[in-house]
């Protein structure tokens, strides 16, 4: 039997920030980020492809860069922002790159979406007028087996230029 | 048209680029148990005790099985029932179901799999072809097909091959091996179930709900109105859920032992276990051609290394002979072709089932020969290209056929013919085609493939149908289609897919049959509901369309009650006189034809895809915007199969089940991606529609095989075209030998004496269809 199981597991309480809300969970200390958002927070939103930080399917923004929370665990983002797909939206209304991906067929299977839009948004918060390079170097950690990448470059270029 | 050929967004779009689309792991209910799955770590293994006593005893555990309570055997084919879903006597792969357990976390029910004691007595494992025909040291992988672990021979002949050799000015034989590789769907394979009042329902990640049903009713022993199986938002299949499979018949097992809903997503591991992708597919080829580039005749032969089980495995066999003649005007055909089991993840259908590998065989060969005889390779292929609205030497029915066009696209935009000639860089040229749908179901049955019933109601339409959108956008050509009858937009139109309780039959996502198929039950569906309201309508004096939807569905609704109509799908009888003929036929063929620009390294061998020029033949385009991401999905799946995605196995195990160590593009490696849309307005598909999710994934590989060799005069006949292979093969050419790196002999295999079948006549006449 797993030793886990034969002690207590240790919790601990956490407290951020997510989606403009703030946030306390008392969670077991390793439990990742990820399953933190899914499981005990409904914000099925975030999706999972590895778990081992390979795909960047979970990626999440920390203060508004892009992090696996596959990766992550909440202590280590104890009173930070996080941002999940749940919070991109301004209420109803798309942000100018979630239009941008639904215009242009960037979602297919839409399981990438969320980490990719996410990524795509810190990228643009930073660099408002991305060349398609700074474009494909900021989203090479996020794979999708859909698209080929090609309608998503354009949304993420249509988005940009709808933002500035 | 309003809607048709206009490219909308996808009817789903604002779900997913918001999150709320719900996949099969988001499904939460009330007292969800979770599943873990205890697997084989020996590749081949006699199980000789399970003892679960210990897992039993862990707290949260609330039920644990083993194959002894699924004795049933299932299998996708029905000839090939050969599959359980956790095996109590033999395990036959890494990762091979055994015990599995329901517990209230997945931590606990991952230690109770650890707690669970197997014994095992271990056999010597069959791992590749060549051991695969010889006999086994042991005892063989399954206990049907052989003899030693051959599953499946076949061996068919069309026309007069001899005459055909003997007219030929030159014949040529070549050997090629097609890499095996995996779908590597983003979402991970998930399923949920939950029993209430005697009946069970499963949610899951599946591409073929009707198939999933099928096997629940028939390993559970309960008739098929006791289960429901929906398909939840889909992220991604590619062919890697078109089985049933063993963690859906268990979560269900589980619910009705514990009452309570059961899930199980599986690891990344495990979807690297459950596979069922490319075949590795070593394969030999000999072709007769005049001097002028003419085929004269084709004897093909495959070897298929089909892993552990049957699956598709009867299917694929046949497909790696089945549509060389469908692109190239063979008067006489030989096709021999075999399946091994290995111990190994079954091989199953992957994007193209069964095509891609004799696709790359084929194209390189007749490009060599174009060489020998001193002919342009895209001349030479086109000289032998079908001809619309013909029958092929093995029987099947050509109908519409954009090959010369797509040809002309992807020649023109690239240069090909005025290439640059500078050192490293080069440029290929191939051709394909694909179905629009098999021709006949899975299991032998005279009803239609696919329905849709639609229904109107105070201003309001839904369309209810089986498909499974898996991410292709299947409910937005339903949509569209219902809308243009009917003078709505996509958005409009309320869908209820993917339900056996709720939506009538269609077959599912698999062999690029949605859109022919449900297309044509959802346009005869929409154009009868049309013809009610528009009577309704005109009876009170006023056009159709001077009046909204909503009056014209009040005026019909008062005219008729209740407003429901139904379409339906049933492919033509077009399969020929011989056993086997089967696989193979379409209503209709996609064509697609491609040209690489690359540059190889000669110091490195590493290769930079600089464009892909890529002209696909879809019928009709009912919205190009999709059309276009199907074809750049399908390139981009290519150039992954071309040059890196590859599976190997050391010791009995998968070398490297993770996203990391399975190399597949990034965003860094595709390159630019240019797309022509060619219209042939076929006679039968619905507006013209024809498929375009796999064939444009199938010249992409030899294109990159031929760009290399352009580029540095040497041959890689085999996938992926790592590096390593480059500089190999540059190593024997600069030593004189040949500059080749591939397969260096096919097999003795104890092929049958072939079925000797006439061609048919060769022209055909098609009338559209009356809809």
């Amino acid at each position: 039997m797993r030793q886990e199981l034969e002690r207590e597991v240790e919790h601990v309480l956490v407290s951020f920030d997510v989606n403009g809300e703030l946030t306390d969970l008392r969670v077991p200390v390793h439990k990742t980020l990820l399953e933190v958002l899914r499981e005990d927070m409904g914000l099925t939103g975030t999706k999972h492809g590895c778990e081992l930080g390979e795909c960047g399917t979970c990626t999440v923004l920390v203060d508004g860069k892009p992090q696996l929370s596959c990766l992550v665990l909440p202590v280590q983002v104890q009173h930070r922002a996080i941002t999940t797909i749940e919070g991109m939206a301004d209420g109803s209304r798309l942000h100018p790159l979630q239009q941008a991906f639904a215009e242009l067929g960037a979602a297919q299977c839409g399981y990438c979406t969320p980490g990719i839009l996410l990524a795509a948004r810190s990228l643009l918060d930073d660099n408002p007028k991305p060349s398609r390079d700074e474009i494909r170097e900021a989203l090479a950690g996020n794979l999708c087996r859909c698209t080929g990448y090609v309608k998503i470059l354009q949304a993420v270029e249509l988005a940009s230029t709808r933002l500035t | 048209m309003r809607v048709i050929g206009k490219p909308f967004a996808k009817v789903d779009a604002g779900p997913k680029v918001t999150g709320q689309a719900t996949y099969a792991d988001d499904i939460v209910l009330p007292r969800t148990l979770h599943c873990r799955i205890l697997r084989s770590p020996h590749p081949h293994a006699r199980i000789l005790s399970i003892d679960t006593s210990a897992a039993r005893r862990i707290p949260g555990v609330k039920a644990v099985i083993t194959g002894v309570e699924l004795p049933v055997k299932f299998g996708i084919l029905p000839v090939t029932q050969d599959e359980r879903a956790l095996e109590h006597e033999k395990v036959r792969y890494v990762g091979d179901p055994i015990a599995a357990v329901a517990a209230t976390d997945e931590e606990t029910a991952a230690a109770a799999c650890d707690a669970i004691k197997v014994e095992y007595e271990v056999l010597d494992p069959v791992m590749t072809i060549e051991d695969a025909l010889k006999p086994s040291k042991d005892e063989r992988i399954q206990d049907y097909g052989g003899p030693n672990n051959i599953h499946k021979l076949v061996a068919l002949e069309f026309g007069d091959l001899e005459g055909g050799f003997a007219r030929a000015d030159h014949i040529r034989e070549d050997l090629f091996f097609f890499q095996g590789n995996t779908h590597l769907p983003m979402e991970q394979h998930s399923a949920i179930a939950n029993f209430v009042d005697g009946k069970v329902t499963l949610w899951s990640s599946t591409q073929v709900v009707h198939y999933v049903h099928r096997a629940l009713a028939k390993v559970l022993e309960l008739p098929m109105n006791r289960i429901r199986v929906v398909g939840a938002s889909h992220g991604g299949g590619f062919g890697g859920k078109t089985d049933p499979f063993a963690h859906e018949i268990i979560v269900c097992k589980l619910a009705m032992i514990t009452g309570r809903p059961v899930k199980c997503t599986l690891t990344r591991e495990e979807v690297f276990y459950a596979h069922r992708g490319r075949h590795p597919v070593l394969m030999w080829v000999r072709t007769g051609a005049t001097k002028d580039g003419r085929i004269t005749a084709m004897h093909f032969r495959t070897a298929l290394d089909g892993g552990a089980y049957g699956s598709y495995g009867v299917a694929s066999t046949f497909y790696t002979g089945a549509l060389q003649p469908v692109t190239y005007d063979i008067p006489a055909y030989k096709f021999e072709g075999c399946r091994v089991f290995t111990n190994k993840p079954p091989c199953g259908p992957k994007r193209g089932h069964g095509t891609p590998q004799p696709r790359f065989a084929l194209e390189l060969h007749l490009e060599k020969i174009a060489r020998d005889l001193g002919l342009d390779p895209v001349e030479m292929k086109r000289l032998n290209f079908v001809k619309p609205m013909s029958r092929t030497v093995n029987w099947l029915r050509v109908t519409s056929c954009g090959l010369e066009e797509c040809t002309d696209k992807v020649v023109r935009a690239s240069g090909y013919a005025k290439r640059e000639r500078r050192p490293g860089h080069g440029m290929g040229f191939a051709i394909s085609s694909y179905l629009s749908g098999a021709g006949t179901a899975i299991y032998w049955n005279d009803m239609p493939h696919s329905e849709v019933q639609i229904k109107v109601d105070r201003g309001g339409v839904t369309a209810y149908c089986g498909a499974m959108d898996i991410g292709q956008g299947s409910d937005s050509v339903l949509a569209a289609i219902v809308a243009e009858e009917l003078g709505l937009e996509p958005r409009d139109v309320r869908l209820v897919t993917a339900d056996s309780d709720s939506t009538p039959i269609d077959l599912g996502s698999y062999s690029s049959r949605v859109t022919f198929m449900a297309g044509n039950a959802a346009l005869e569906a929409a154009k009868k509901m049309r013809a009610m309201l528009s009577e309704a309508v005109e009876a009170s004096g006023k056009k159709y369309e001077d009046v909204s939807f909503e009056q014209a569905s009040v005026l019909a609704e008062a005219r008729f009650g209740t407003l429901v109509t139904a379409g339906s799908y049933t492919p033509p009888k077009i399969a020929g006189p011989f056993k086997g003929s089967g696989v193979g036929p379409s209503p209709a063929y996609s064509y697609s034809a491609c040209v690489v620009d690359l540059d190889a390294d000669e110091r490195t061998g590493l290769v930079h895809i600089n464009k892909v020029w890529i002209a696909h033949d879809v019928g009709r385009a009912i919205n190009p915007l999709l059309v276009e991401g199907q074809v750049e999905g399908s390139v981009y799946m290519g150039i992954g199969e071309a040059l890196m995605e590859e599976q190997e196995f050391r010791k009995g195990l998968h070398k490297w089940p993770s996203m990391l160590e399975y190399k597949s593009p990034t965003f860094l490696d595709v390159p630019d991606i240019e797309t022509f849309i060619v219209e042939t307005n076929d006679p039968e598909g619905p507006y013209g529609a024809k498929e375009a999710g796999q064939g444009p994934l199938l010249p992409v590989i030899p294109a990159v095989n031929a760009a290399v060799f352009d580029a540095l005069g040497v041959w890689i006949d085999e996938t992926p075209v790592t590096p390593e292979k480059i500089v190999e093969a540059l190593r024997r050419k600069g030593k004189g030998e040949p500059a080749r790196v591939g397969p260096g002999a096919f097999p003795a295999i104890p092929y049958p004496p072939s079925i000797k079948v006439e061609p048919p006549p060769k022209d055909l006449s098609v009338t559209t269809a009356a809809i």
